[in-house]
């Protein structure tokens, strides 16, 4: 169960980029996650909501863009995208692939709000 | 309502680390593994038996990742390596910065070969470089042969497949030729050796294999 380490991180991305302003809450963090990133989104949804409890990400809402894995054949040329327990070319059946896509897990925004009242 | 753009990865800073660690083992000519595998799979025992068939043909030096205990840690003190335990406390994976601070309790310019234990899961720690030069897959016989096929991470990170506990061939449910199939499916150049920790088959090519990889001159 890496997914508490993994929300904790992306907490800590999130807590660097916010204004420093007080009563600002974010309402959402878009972060990509690839096929064979090895983290299970529903695992990483509880982890983000138990430790955002109390801090500006309270209630915030993370929203997971999935990325297929995908691979260049070396053998037909094509790219295709891939299922992670085949390994396979989708085009020609070649396992001489280089990955292009699958692996990634990255921030991209956050939506944040200036709450009513403070400012 | 604002939109903050943030375009960053979420093991950044693990990987900073990691490649901290990586260049301050190529400074000192250090090969190190980074042992990955079910719990259970012979990974303390094959560290063992390499320890045995190494000894005084390299300076090792190893470190134990544990969840709870250092009682691998104990396995290994008998063979007068230096060792250093890492207990995660729960964790499930070995992380940069935990090796990093092991590092500082081994005396590097001293050692050619580190061996790093991983945590007993195929999962979670194919996401967490180490600053290891190759990642060693442990799969055992008693395991089945589809393991590649449920973990492909691992194994294609991986840049060597150990199939241990082939002496329990015969009694277990697994081709050694499909597990090997499925293996080099997800990772066609995986180096793949088969072993016995028990009768110690299979250790020599496997030493053989790393004193080839390994700048023998600190012993
Ligand atoms: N029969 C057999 N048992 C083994 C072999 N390698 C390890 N074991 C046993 O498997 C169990 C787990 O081994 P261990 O090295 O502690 O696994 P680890 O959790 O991956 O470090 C121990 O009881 C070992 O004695 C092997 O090659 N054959
Ligand atoms: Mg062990
Ligand atoms: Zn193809």
């Amino acid at each position: 169960m890496h997914e508490l380490s993994i929300a904790q991180s992306i907490v800590d991305i999130v807590l660097q980029h916010l204004p420093r302003e007080e009563g600002v809450s974010v309402r959402s963090v878009r972060l990509t996650l690839g096929a064979m990133a090895g983290v299970v989104p529903d695992s990483l949804e509880f982890c983000f909501g138990a430790i955002t409890e109390g801090t500006p990400l309270q209630g915030a809402l993370l929203e997971i863009e999935h990325v297929p894995l995908r691979a260049h054949c070396n053998d037909c040329g094509g790219d295709t995208d891939i299922e992670p327990t085949l390994f396979a070319c989708a085009a020609c059946g070649s396992r001489s692939l280089t990955i292009l896509s699958g692996r990634e897990m990255q921030v991209r925004d956050i939506e944040v709000e200036e709450n009513e009242g403070v400012r | 309502m604002s939109v903050i753009t943030i375009e960053r990865k979420v093991l950044e800073k693990n990987d900073e680390l990691a490649r901290q660690n990586r260049a301050l083992l190529e400074r000192h000519g250090i090969f190190a593994i980074n042992v990955v595998s079910s719990p259970g799979a012979g990974k303390t025992s094959l560290l063992e038996r390499t320890l045995e068939h190494l000894a005084g043909k390299l300076a090792v030096a190893v470190i134990e990742g544990d969840v709870q205990t250092d009682f691998d840690a104990q396995r290994i003190a008998k063979y007068n390596v230096p060792a250093v335990q890492i207990v995660t406390a729960g964790g499930c994976h070995l992380e940069a910065n935990l090796v990093h601070d092991a590092l500082g309790n081994i005396d590097l310019p001293h050692i050619s070969l580190l061996i790093i234990e991983n945590v007993g899961n195929l999962v979670c720690p194919s996401n967490y470089d180490l600053g290891e030069a190759m990642k060693v897959v442990v799969a055992s016989t008693t395991e089945g042969d589809d393991k590649p096929l449920k973990y492909p991470a691992m194994f294609r990170n991986s840049s060597v497949l150990i199939i241990n506990k082939i002496d329990l061939l015969p009694y277990v449910n697994c081709s050694i030729e499909t597990l090997r199939a499925n293996a080099l499916r997800i990772n066609p150049s995986l180096a793949v050796f088969e072993t016995s920790c028990t009768t110690g088959a299979g250790i020599p090519a496997w030493c053989d294999w790393l004193l080839a990889r390994t700048a023998a001159g600190k012993i």
